[in-house]
């Protein structure tokens, strides 16, 4: 209570080391719990298939193979998807940040005349939304229903993204853009050579989130081009898989896989696929983390 | 806006004429941002133009004028679809629960990593607490199934423990999915959504847990006193976004992690709106959920926005 722990030294420093050791258990939990299920996946995609059924495998493979990932390799669905994933992630993330930071440059000139109109009906798309199906009737409209510009054109213009370049351009100082005026640039100029070298901590920010986001998308995939095998996606095909097995609800996209199922264990195959979806994310992410903790951050002051 | 004169000779007005000048000195601003501006149109608020159909039978292959209009007939019918109370009670209960789970979990992890000393093991359970969040949610799905089936990580866990005798079916019943649910969500977002958190206890003045040392303070009342108030702006602004976005949970989770078994749990305003409206084909009808949701959803964060300004109001001591 609060007067026995404020009336002697050693009482403080008991309670102290109390709370230092739930400190302690509670991070190791947490590493552990979050961990455990990436290296289970990781031990049983590396475990020989049938070896894997007799269950036990934890964090390490008992019969190394990489007979999982050939087989998953062979099935064209799985070769597809990674190259429309890697390319919808490359255009998406260019033309989303093109697009953020030119929206971005403007909206943080005071001077700008359309800085208020275009400022608050960014903010607006944050908030209200068509919904699912007056959008899936737009696509259709607009002829986009199994193409791939559904992946990259829809997610240009995001009202988050500019505000975090917003935030990052109003925290530099004015006087550099008064200068190069001064020098006779003019504003696109003075975005290209000025503003854009001195963005790269936002840009790297803001093309994280752009990129993971196209990567983990699976859902226009299913929605748009379910029917189009030639612009599956690595996540839908995961999607497929993952569901076919587990509740039957999608036996008619989970048809293609059925003949890679038979070769191995449906179980080594699914995770398998989840470990060639989830390492690329594994390999960038920790290197950008300085960027977007202060990313989120400044998106949080503004956004 | 001003309309243009063309005129120059004539006598203008002088905004008239200082706003044709600044279009002309700012054109590549104008230049920069208008292109975005109408993409933004097409994307972002044409789909709102869509919500007329809830008001017709509205039929693919007509023009607009050639619509059937049936005013609030498919909200009447939605109102009358008792499956519209299941799925909005299974929207409320995961909504709820998210907000609630969602929110006090990583404030508390957050204060958590905020006491630890030992600066590269911080950095470490950091780096591990973002993880999930860059993951896909059909990842996360997958690895939840994985980890809470018969032979799963949990139940073995729980069998060794000798806790149960049998392994329990977790994704099976329906009475576990609404906690399902919101453990996942923890499990992906909690470490990421610390970060704002410990950004704002980062900017803590040192010198209040000076003083709180010097008067005996323990570090759990440090961080009751001094860490808690100090992110309590922090706190509030989330908490307001969050209640603005309540309704519009998505679907992913429920669409990956359901299955028949529990669809009486998992169906959700977005799903329903999905399997009526695509999968049905009553584009109508299910236009009219989605315009639901997105009226309740501007409520609520009007609601909660004129409750943070009266609160923000009251709260200065």
């Amino acid at each position: 209570m609060a007067s026995s722990s404020s009336k002697s030294r050693s009482t403080t420093s008991w309670s102290d080391r109390v709370f230092d050791i739930v400190v302690y258990t509670v991070l190791f939990l947490v590493t552990i719990v979050t961990l455990y299920p990436f290296l289970n996946v990781l031990a049983i995609s590396l475990n020989d298939s049938t070896d894997s059924v007799r269950g036990g495998i934890t964090i390490y493979p008992r019969v190394f193979t990489l007979k999982n990932y050939e087989t998953i390799f062979a099935y064209g669905g799985m070769i597809t998807g990674l190259q429309i994933s890697i390319l919808r992630t490359i255009i998406g993330t260019l033309l989303g940040l093109a697009a953020s930071a030119m929206l971005a440059f403007t909206v943080s000139r005071m001077d700008f005349i359309g800085r208020k109109f275009v400022s608050t009906y960014l903010a607006l798309t944050m908030y209200v939304s068509g919904g699912l199906i007056p959008f899936y009737i737009l696509m259709r409209d607009l002829n986009m229903l199994g193409t791939f510009s559904v992946y990259v054109l829809p997610g240009i213009v995001s009202a988050f993204n500019v505000f975090v370049i917003r935030s990052f351009i109003d925290g530099l100082p004015y006087a550099l853009q008064e200068s190069a005026k001064l020098d006779g640039a003019n504003d696109w100029t003075i975005f290209w050579r000025v503003i854009l070298p001195l963005l790269k901590p936002a840009l790297a920010t803001i093309g994280l989130f752009l990129a993971v986001g196209q990567w983990n998308s699976w859902f226009d995939t299913y929605l748009f081009n379910g029917q189009s095998k030639h612009l599956t996606t690595l996540q839908f095909e995961l999607m497929k898989v993952l569901q076919s097995t587990t509740t039957n609800v999608d036996s008619v996209h989970g048809r293609n896989m059925s003949e890679v199922m038979n070769q191995v264990s449906p179980e080594s195959v699914k995770m398998a696929i989840t470990m060639v979806v989830t390492v690329p994310i594994l390999v960038v992410y920790p290197f950008l983390q300085r960027y977007f903790v202060k990313g989120m951050t400044l998106g949080s002051v503004k956004g | 806006m001003e309309n243009v004169t063309p005129d120059e000779k004539a006598p203008v007005p002088a905004k008239s004429r200082g706003l044709w000048h600044k279009i002309v000195q700012q054109r590549y601003l104008l230049l920069m941002s208008m292109p975005f501006v109408a993409w933004a149109f097409v994307f972002s608020y044409l789909p709102l133009w869509g919500w007329t159909m809830a008001f017709q039978n509205y039929r693919p292959a007509r023009g607009f004028f050639e619509q059937e209009w049936v005013g609030f007939e498919h909200f009447k019918s939605l109102f009358e679809d008792p499956t519209f109370y299941l799925v909005m009670r299974n929207t409320l209960a995961m909504s709820f629960m998210g907000l609630i789970a969602g929110f006090t979990v990583p404030i508390l992890f957050a204060i958590i990593v905020n006491e630890v000393r030992h600066m590269a093991l911080k950095r470490f359970v950091q780096t591990v607490s973002y993880l999930p969040h860059f993951v896909s949610w059909v990842v996360v799905a997958g690895i939840v199934t994985k980890m809470l089936s018969s032979e799963g990580a949990v139940n073995d866990l729980l069998l060794s423990l000798n806790l149960i005798d049998q392994p329990i079916q977790f994704m099976a019943q329906g009475s576990w999915f609404w906690y399902i649910v919101t453990a996942s969500d923890i499990w992906k977002e909690m470490g990421w959504n610390a970060i704002i958190y410990l950004a704002a206890m980062a900017g803590i003045g040192p010198e209040l847990y000076e003083a709180a040392r010097v008067d005996g303070a323990s570090r759990v009342r440090q961080a009751w006193h001094i860490t808690l108030p100090g992110i309590r702006t922090t706190i509030i602004i989330l908490l307001i976004m969050s209640i603005g976005h309540l309704i519009s949970i998505g679907f992913e989770k429920q669409f990956l992690l359901g299955n028949p078994l529990v669809s009486d749990y998992s169906q959700v305003l977005d799903l329903y709106a999905l399997n009526y409206g695509l999968g049905m084909g009553r584009f109508s009808f299910g236009t009219a959920i989605n315009m639901l949701n997105s009226a309740v959803s501007i409520v609520l964060l009007l609601l909660a926005n004129g409750m943070f300004k009266r609160m923000s109001k009251e709260s200065i001591f």
